[in-house]
């Protein structure tokens, strides 16, 4: 019982870091219609960023992020008013393969600097530290921050949407770009700040990903399709909805895993299959795409 | 009006004509390759052939149907796994195994349509993946089949194909020639057919044409449904040319959808004539660059992002646009009867 209980505690946890690759391609979807296929690339790009910081700096993983943040963000500016704003439309084809041909160059540009040996953040005492929360339930100190750092990120990116200009200025050209730039909002400018905060939560995920697990540059794809599930679990446009698909994600790949370590995938892919089919507007859902 | 003066409608241009005279050469050269190429030449050629068939159907799939699917690896595969499991645990002949998994893999699409079509455009194509994630997931379960480490066609399937290892080749070789011409075939017949007709109006613009009177979501099932059957026919044929199957090889996403959908990208997306092209293209970038290793995988994605914002109608679309060529007789227009026209003046 008490092993049981500490499988869903861990699939618990494992949910937060899932959420937050939710989170970044929700955001988008959000305010531009636009899925990101490179998604989980860049969170791994994120996590090799702070593999460099952490080795020449000396900082701590965690400190690392006061500049992976900033860095990431900047890059996604730029890649949004340089490239994807150019391929927003009617037609769907240019983002999607765009963002896919984006992919390719992320994961062969990081198998060409630092090769396909896989990496890992090293965190120090944090990493090891567990408390006893009740008879044989044990809790990780570092799982614990990355939950509460998830929970803290969608409340931030719920008032940040709901309670600042910035926020309206997306819901405006999220409703409609076209009456949103008569308004006087410039949408590139926009999008581009959209991007520049779905990169910036990305940089949160990737490096607690980093610190979680040993990473390599093929793992990307794997992470988009995590980040997808838990969107479409959770319900399209829901922040606190990624929070619960995330959850629900975690929790099913721990209890998969526990019953045989080569269902840990399989049962993740299928309740997520599950629900498409049952309930394919997801379990909280604010927008229709 | 008089009674003979109808108009009809014609595919045929000069250009088609001409394109098609090329074709039916090519094709000839191509039958008699074992007389004539050497063979590592036969090998590149039924490879190069598995590709244009594959990279046609993604574009029926995604360039007509508007269904833009990252998970085609699952058909692949599936065909592939198909194949082996009909030789290895039935004793089927691998040929017949090759058609028969067609039908199967387009009923397994049916169920895989009814879930992933639930999800609108981008959406569609990360579901499409995590279908054939799960498909891998799966075969990687199956023990009697090598289970994740995968397993290798028994020696004696391969030697009852044909007795000595040149005749295997050649029929190997003609069997993808046979294949992809089949599948080109079908998809020609199709978009020449009613179907086509719904499917180049899908393509020109949706809403358009739903408010046409076309049962948009049905022409797309279909066209899901049937690129599934040649999919994985074309997937049982790459592994018995492999003729070792494993479930990392058999649902590649780069090997079985990034290359195909740069082939199309860089041919001409939504014209017939693109895949052609583009597999050409993507054959002679890979003898050639191939050396860079990742390098040119890097170059691949770069050049698809560019042909994608500048010419996204691809090498192809650029030349019909310039020329108004087409290589095949697709196009419809209207020819007067001249019977007609000298009655109405």
């Amino acid at each position: 019982m008490t092993e049981w209980l500490n499988v869903i505690l861990q699939g618990v946890l494992i949910g937060g870091l899932y959420a937050m690759f939710a989170a970044g391609l929700s955001l988008i979807f959000g305010v531009m219609r636009l899925v990101n296929i490179a998604h989980g690339d860049l969170i791994v790009l994120a996590a090799y960023v702070a593999l460099m910081v952490t080795q020449t700096l000396g900082l701590d993983p965690l400190t690392s992020l006061l500049l992976v943040v900033p860095a990431m963000a900047i890059i996604g500016y730029a890649l949004q008013r340089l490239l994807l704003n150019r391929t927003l439309g009617d037609d769907l084809l240019p983002p999607l393969l765009v963002t896919f041909g984006l992919s390719i160059i992320i994961q062969n540009g990081l198998l060409e600097l630092f090769t396909a040996d896989s990496r890992k953040l090293q965190a120090g005492a944090v990493e090891t530290m567990t408390y006893q929360i009740g008879p044989g339930i044990w809790l990780g100190l570092l799982p614990l921050i990355q939950f509460v750092v998830a929970v803290a990120v969608i409340a931030a990116l719920q008032v940040l949407f709901y309670r600042t200009s910035l926020g309206r200025a997306f819901r405006a050209t999220s409703d409609d770009p076209s009456v949103a730039q008569l308004m006087g909002l410039d949408t590139r400018h926009v999008f581009a700040m959209a991007m520049a905060l779905s990169l910036a939560v990305v940089a949160i995920a990737g490096v607690f990903l980093a610190v979680r697990s040993n990473f390599d540059p093929a793992i990307g794809p794997a992470r988009l399709i995590f980040g997808f599930e838990a969107v479409i679990i959770g319900g399209l446009g829901s922040m606190w909805g990624t929070l619960a698909g995330g959850v629900i994600l975690g929790v099913s790949q721990a209890i998969g895993a526990q019953i045989d370590p080569g269902w840990q995938l399989l049962a993740g892919h299928i309740v997520f299959l599950v629900i498409l089919a049952v309930r394919p507007q997801g379990l909280f859902p604010k927008v229709s795409g | 009006m008089s009674e003979q003066g109808r108009n009809r409608v014609e595919h045929a241009t000069r250009s088609s004509r001409i394109g098609v005279g090329i074709i039916g050469i090519v094709l000839l050269v191509l039958v008699l390759a074992p007389f004539w190429g050497d063979r590592q030449m036969l090998r590149l050629l039924a490879e190069l052939s598995t590709f244009v068939a594959l990279a046609s159907l993604w574009n029926l799939l995604a360039g007509y149907a508007g269904l833009v699917s990252v998970g085609q690896q699952a058909f692949v595969g599936l065909g592939g796994y198909l194949l082996f499991a009909m030789v290895i645990l039935g004793g089927v002949h691998p040929i017949a195994a090759i058609f028969i998994a067609g039908p199967i893999a387009a009923a397994v699409s049916i169920p895989v349509a009814a879930l992933t079509f639930r999800l609108r455009g981008a959406y569609f194509a990360i579901g499409t993946w995590v279908v054939a994630e799960v498909f891998r997931l799966l075969a990687s379960q199956v023990s009697v089949l090598g289970g994740g480490s995968g397993i290798s066609l028994p020696a004696a399937a391969v030697i009852a194909m044909a007795p000595t290892r040149q005749a295997r080749e050649f029929e190997i070789y003609w069997l993808a020639l046979a294949l992809t011409v089949l599948v080109l075939a079908a998809i020609v017949t199709l978009l020449r057919s009613r179907h086509g007709l719904a499917l180049t109006a899908i393509r020109d613009n949706e809403l358009a044409a739903q408010s046409n009177g076309i049962g948009v979501t049905r022409v797309k099932l279909i066209v899901y449904v049937l690129t599934a059957f040649g999919t994985a026919m074309i997937g049982a044929l790459i592994f018995l040319m492999k003729l070792r199957i494993s479930p990392d090889t058999a649902f590649s996403v780069n090997d079985w959808t990034a290359f195909v959908i740069f082939i199309t990208v860089i041919g001409g997306i939504g014209r017939i004539e693109g895949p052609i092209i583009g597999t050409i293209i993507f054959f002679l970038m890979r003898q050639t660059l191939s050396d860079l290793g990742s390098l040119y995988l890097l170059i691949m994605g770069a050049v698809a992002i560019v042909v994608m914002l500048w010419a996204p109608k691809g090498l192809w679309g650029l030349i019909a646009d310039r020329y108004g060529w087409q290589a095949l007789p697709l196009q419809r227009h209207l020819v007067f009867d001249d019977a007609r026209r000298a009655g109405d003046t």
